[in-house]
Order: C-alpha cells, then structure tokens, then sequence
C-alpha cells in the first residue's frame, strides 16, 4: 500500500514538473501502475482473484493510451518540431 | 518473503526518482523498465504469479518498445548514429544493470528456494483469475476488447502522414470541372492526361 502511494506520488510529481510530453506519458504509466500496485495488494490481502483482473484491465487502459498518445505525439512533433507541452497550448488546429 | 518484497520495492522506487530526474528520454526508459521489473518481482512476493508475468511481458516488453519506437523516430536525422552511441556510454547503462542485477540476485534466490511460495499474503494463482475473468467479469473482456480495437484505428489514424488528397493533384473529379463541362459527367474528365488511371 505504502508502495503504491509512493509510486503515484512519483508519477503526480514527474507528471507535473516534467513539460516534455514523452516524460509526462511515462510519468502516466508510473501512475496507472501504481494503481495496478494497490488492486493486486488488496486482491493478495482478500484472497480474492478480483484485484488481478482489474489490474488486466488496466494493462489493456494502459496499452491503448499509449498507442494514441503517441500516435498523436507523432502529428505534434511533424507540426510544431518540438515536444513542448506548451508549444500546443493554443489549439488551433 | 518479507524480505523480497522490500528489496523489490525500494528498487522500483529508486528506478522511478532515477527516471524522473534524467534529461535523456532513452535514460529515463532504460530506469522505467528497471522500476516496471521491481513491481513485476513485487507481484510475485505477493502472491500474483501470473500478474507478474503480464507486467513482464506486456508493460515491460510490448509497451516500452512501443516507447522505445517513438522516442527513435522523433530522433531521426544525419546526425542519429551518433547520437545513438553517445547514449549508450558506459557511464549511462550501468545504473540501471546494477539495480537489475539486484532483481536478477532476488529471482534467483527465489528459485533456489525449494517447493513453492512461502508468501506472506495469500497465492491467488491462475486458474481463479481466469475463472472469474471469464465468469463475471466477461463483460469487461468484451470492453476491453472493443477499447483496444479503437485504439488501433485512433492510432493509425493519427500517426498517419497526411496525404495529398486527389483532387487536388488533378482537377478532374471536383465541381469546378463539373461545371465547366456544362455538367456533363462524361467530358468532365476528357482533359486528363492519357495513360492515368
């Protein structure tokens, strides 16, 4: 449990401090884990199989965000040539 | 396997701060996998042997790769043979082989040990999983499934280069021509070059 807060916090904390966008996905995936973290403890504390199946769910979340963020990190690279969070703040299209 | 457990999670921790305070991409991936290694041995001292080896095979390999990938295409230029091999200096990759080594020592520790798991927390193995992923919770695969294959199109869509769209190229097909033909569909297109499909 203490694990899996320390993880988030870690994620939150990269997620914001860091502006480059592949840092803040990582940072994303450190968080979902975390989650994972605690659903499969509190599955192992119960006994019960359900924290693991959540935790596959999230794998398939985690799977599916990364491969349109990136997809979309792509567009936003061949359109602006950085990777600044900031450089697509104004959403112009 | 209290023991274990808190070495994996001290290393999962420390491969994280590591990650977040690199400047290099490729660094902070190379203590990602490290830190998604600790949590798979994690699950493991926690009685989730087959959530270990999901975390392994499809966090660890498919979706770092992935990661990977971008990070590779974002750097390509003249210039990225070089860039490549001042990545890799030996300074760089000997952080996080130490802490896999670490991982690697507890694996094996873990193994030597004979018969099975003497976990602190309860082994929920296998079979109970699928049973209830299949039994009460299908309507979840089903979801997830239909999420995955969104992602797949939302992904090629988005990372495709855009193209020139046809009517463009020739103005032939679009209603500007149509008119000038007096609407005649037939002639509107008698002025393409020969040999064009």
């Amino acid at each position: 449990m203490l694990l899996a807060g320390i993880l988030f916090a870690l994620g939150l904390i990269g997620l914001l401090v860091r502006r480059n966008l592949i840092f803040m996905l990582m940072s994303l995936e450190v968080m979902l884990n975390a989650a994972g973290v605690a659903f499969v403890a509190a599955g192992s504390r119960w006994e019960q199989p359900d924290g693991q199946i959540m935790f596959i769910f999230i794998l398939a979340v985690a799977a599916a965000e990364v491969s349109v963020g990136l997809a979309l990190f792509l567009q936003l690279f061949r359109q602006y040539n950085s990777l600044d969070a900031d450089a697509a703040s104004l959403m112009r299209g | 396997m209290d023991v274990t457990f808190y070495i994996a999670a001290s290393v999962a921790i420390l491969a994280t701060v590591m990650m977040i305070t690199r400047m290099n991409a490729v660094h902070a991936l190379l203590y990602l996998i490290v830190s998604l290694l600790a949590v798979a041995i994690v699950f493991y001292t926690l009685g989730a042997p087959f959530i270990a080896a999901l975390e392994v095979i499809v966090y660890a390999g498919a979706i770092m790769v992935l990661f990977v990938f971008v990070v590779m295409m974002l750097n390509l230029g003249k210039q990225t043979i070089a860039t490549e091999r001042s990545w890799l200096t030996p300074a760089m990759w000997i952080g996080p082989c130490l802490l896999a080594a670490i991982l690697i020592a507890e694996v094996a520790y873990m193994l030597s040990q004979a018969g099975p798991v003497q976990s602190r927390a309860a082994f929920v193995g296998p079979k109970e999983v699928s049973m209830a992923l299949f039994g009460p919770y299908l309507i979840g695969v089903e979801l997830a499934s239909m999420l995955l294959l969104g992602a797949i199109v939302g992904a090629y869509h988005l990372a495709r280069p855009k193209l020139e769209r046809l009517e463009t190229r020739y103005v032939i097909n679009s209603d500007g021509t149509r008119v000038a033909a007096g609407g005649n569909t037939v002639r509107a297109g008698a002025h393409r070059p020969a040999g064009e499909a």
